[in-house]
């Protein structure tokens, strides 16, 4: 265990920006304050370009790991900090080291004299560095093409920074700065994927289910919930609003229409999400649809369904495969719950054939027939419930009797 | 009465019936049914998995509940055999191991299977070296107790699984019923893919075990019925049961290092306070080597009957056993002690004296002493029977 005392943050694109660039930074320092809640011994400090995590103690592996979930960080190194002066820049060098064991590798010093007062210069660094740390670890040797091991040394006037390790961060923007969104999170495997993309783009999420109880279960209710949960661990909280849409569903079943049920059905759920996100103040609809998958994600059907809405549709999967996809949902921690069994409404009342190819006139003519749609619409939104999930909330299962049978 | 037989059976906590009493009055619906009162059932089944889980850095799912150690070790046993039989018939345990493991491998001899029964050295502890020897291609179970449940000899687990991790298709269960909250158990890291619980061995009610099922490892069941528990144990959760012995579970293990050193204690005192009776001899290794059980003392008084110690303790208001629960009914000498290399007349007179939370150093001289006092009885009725 390395005795790192500080983790250099980097910002990811929205650094190029240009005026609206402060307004990223104070949203990016807040979202790595909130994410780092749990260990009161920290202290952020911004600087021009990038954010300084001092320890002060608190284990480095466990903040590096949660800072990694947090959008708008490029890359983040843990560092070990010393006085600017050369002996103490030699020893941190040395500890440094110690993350690597006596395998023979390649190695270079790259060093960056930031504080130009400072007595050597950036080349002179490398030298008086790389040298001293060659002698101490005979498994070493010099490349300073491709070195597998990379030390750097950034000197700047309060103190230098010593680190060999650059770790991915999960890019983007910091979540909110581009606005907000509703998602239609159904409680498959597809839709977490597509709002945790969206949220990394810096979109401010809020989610909409829709459930037709009795047709679906409690257990359906309470796996949209985890899910949403394991999406506020990314955003800090979310909202999720439960829509009831039983009426609309036995409305549309009732037609006969047996291979057009698919198409009516996302027409009628995009109608209130586009709704609610009025009454949100969202600017956008986000989905999980993926070009081809099934019959309601054909171009034909995209199409169909598209119509009824006039905000941007915005749909993050349209081109992925679906291995890539479960590889996201795998990593996000949402797909064990994605594939419990509970039905939902898009499962409920499939027909056998679903039409892959509606003509969006017979469609609009038979939502013609339904002289109460518009109605049962807006009572959809009216009655939708709205959920404030929090990530440390409880799941169903967790939550189960009283806490002091356990 | 002063209760020192927690080896068979440990009184229940009082929170832990507490809770046993409230899930039972008020989550009785079946926990398969699919209205809200199952699910709710469902739910605290859930969430005891969870928090068995957490205890041993697991994954919920791989904890299936059972109705004690009995139904877990043939859960396993028999389960594991039956599932990996087409990679092999050999299968390998120990000469020590608890009926319920012992008599599994015996029934499963009779389906065709060839079992292995290692010995073990003088200290109750078999030798990983010689299970080296005898695994081969064809073995696909290793089964080894963690804690015997008769001289509380703690068996070599860590390495077990170490040696095993260059055999991986063979599976390795552990009958952890006398070690969980008693000892430091890291399935994961000593790579174990199954490990048994039973709950009364930890102030938890009767009826309620677990067996940790690690993911991955298929095991056919031994009960046909409804497919409850992943299609592992058929029948109808004992909801309340689980619940209790989930609490109990928690409560042992949270505080089992600290029990660990204070039974450790206990048992040291008991020893020297034992020591210099006459011939008298504590089975196993010494405390000192860190592979004895701190809650188990087995020794025998050869030439006494145990049980006519055991009742006359009995009358003296002390509870201790003769081997162990499960065969002590039985007039044979301990399969365990003879293991182990004891002579006939000492595994025929064995006693266990098993420690609990509640007692303390005063209970343990009450033993010390009322048991000289009533050897002193006894022993010129065994010496003229020598004669």
């Amino acid at each position: 265990m390395i005795d790192y005392n500080l983790i250099i943050i980097r910002f990811g694109e929205f650094t190029l920006k240009g005026r609206n660039r402060s307004r990223f930074e104070k949203r990016m320092f807040s979202q790595i304050r909130t994410a780092l809640a749990a260990y009161p011994g920290i202290e952020a400090v911004m600087d021009y370009g990038r954010i300084y995590v001092h320890l002060n103690g608190e284990p480095y592996r466990n903040v590096c790991e949660r800072l990694q979930s947090v959008f708008g960080i490029a890359t983040l190194s843990p560092v070990i900090t010393s006085e600017p002066e050369l002996g103490a820049i030699r020893e941190a060098s040395l500890k440094a080291m110690k993350a690597f064991d006596s395998t023979p590798r390649t190695f270079k010093v790259t060093a960056r004299r930031a504080w130009k007062e400072f007595e050597h210069n950036s080349q002179e660094m490398n030298n008086l560095v790389g040298g001293f740390v060659l002698r101490a670890h005979p498994w070493l040797s010099v490349d300073v093409h491709k070195p597998d091991i990379e030390l750097r040394v950034e000197v700047r006037k309060e103190a230098a920074y010593i680190f060999s390790e650059v770790m991915p961060g999960a890019g983007g923007y910091p979540y909110g700065t581009n606005g907000k969104a509703m998602l239609m999170l159904s409680g498959g495997i597809d839709s977490p994927v597509a709002g945790w993309l969206a949220m990394r783009r810096g979109l401010e999420i809020e989610a909409v289910h829709f459930h037709s109880y009795p047709f679906t279960s409690e257990q359906a209710r309470d796996k949209v919930i985890e899910l949403a949960r394991k999406l506020s661990f990314y955003s800090g909280s979310i909202k999720l609003h439960l829509v009831p849409f039983t009426e609309i569903q036995t409305a549309l079943a009732s037609i006969n229409k047996d291979n057009l049920m698919i198409t009516l059905m996302r027409r009628a759920m995009l109608r209130i999400t586009e709704q609610l996100a009025q009454r949100h103040g969202a600017l956008a609809i986000v989905t999980g649809d993926s070009l081809g998958q099934v019959a309601s994600q054909t171009l034909t059907s995209l199409n169909v369904i598209g119509r009824v809405a006039d905000l941007p549709l915005l749909r993050p999967l349209i081109m992925m495969d679906k291995q890539d996809i479960i590889a996201y949902a795998e990593k996000l921690d949402t797909y064990e719950t994605s594939i419990l069994p509970y039905e939902d409404c898009c499962t409920l009342f499939v027909p056998k054939s679903p039409s892959t190819n509606p003509n969006l006139r017979v469609v609009e003519k038979i939502e013609s027939i339904l002289a109460d749609l518009d109605m049962m619409v807006e009572a959809a939104v009216e009655g939708a419930e709205v959920l404030d999930i929090q990530p440390s909330q409880r799941s169903a299962a967790t939550d189960a009797g009283e806490d002091d049978w356990f | 009465m002063l209760y020192f037989d927690h080896c068979s059976s440990t009184p229940p906590h009082p929170e832990v019936v507490r809770t046993l009493s409230e899930v039972m009055l008020k989550n009785y619906a079946n926990p398969s049914s699919i209205h809200l009162m199952g699910l709710e059932a469902d739910k605290l089944i859930q969430r005891a998995r969870q928090l068995a889980a957490d205890l041993y850095g697991t994954k919920a799912d791989e904890w299936v509940f059972t109705s004690g150690g009995t139904e877990s070790n043939n859960l396993a046993v028999k389960g594991a055999a039956k599932a990996y039989s087409h990679r092999g018939k050999h299968l390998i345990t120990t000469a020590i191991e608890h009926p319920s493991v012992y008599e599994a491998f015996k029934a499963l001899e009779e389906e065709g299977f060839s079992v292995t029964y290692l010995p073990v050295e003088a200290d109750g502890r078999i030798s990983v070296d010689k299970l080296a020897e005898v695994l081969t291609e064809q073995t696909i179970l290793v089964s080894v107790m963690q804690v015997n449940n008769e001289t509380g000899a703690i068996q070599p687990i860590a390495e077990i699984g170490r040696l095993l991790s260059a055999f991986p298709k063979t599976l390795f269960h552990v009958d952890g019923v006398q070690a969980a909250g008693k000892l430091a158990t890291d399935l994961k890291g000593w790579e174990v893919d199954m490990y048994s619980i039973s709950a009364h061995k930890l102030q938890g009610p009767k009826g309620s075990g677990w067996l940790y099922v690690r993911e991955g490892v298929s095991l056919v069941p031994v009960l046909s019925g409804g497919g409850q528990e992943r299609g592992l144990r058929s029948g109808t959760p004992n909801v309340a049961g689980i619940v209790a012995s989930a609490k109990a579970l928690r409560m042992a293990v949270q505080t089992r290092d600290e029990r660990y050193n204070r039974l450790m204690r206990l048992r040291s005192r008991l020893a020297s306070g034992l020591a210099d009776m006459p011939r008298l001899v504590i089975h196993g290794a010494d405390a000192a080597s860190g592979t004895i059980a701190p809650h188990i003392l087995s020794c025998s008084l050869p030439g006494l009957k145990p049980e006519v110690i055991v009742h006359a303790l009995e009358l003296e208001g002390i509870v201790i056993s003769t081997k162990s629960a499960c065969s002590s009914r039985k007039d044979q000498p301990s399969r365990v002690l003879l293991a182990m290399g004891c002579e006939h007349e000492a595994a025929v007179s064995s006693l266990r004296i098993s420690l609990g939370d509640e007692h303390t150093e005063q209970d343990i001289d009450r033993l010390i002493d009322r048991l000289r006092v009533v050897v002193e009885k006894l022993e010129p009725l065994a010496a003229r029977r020598h004669k």
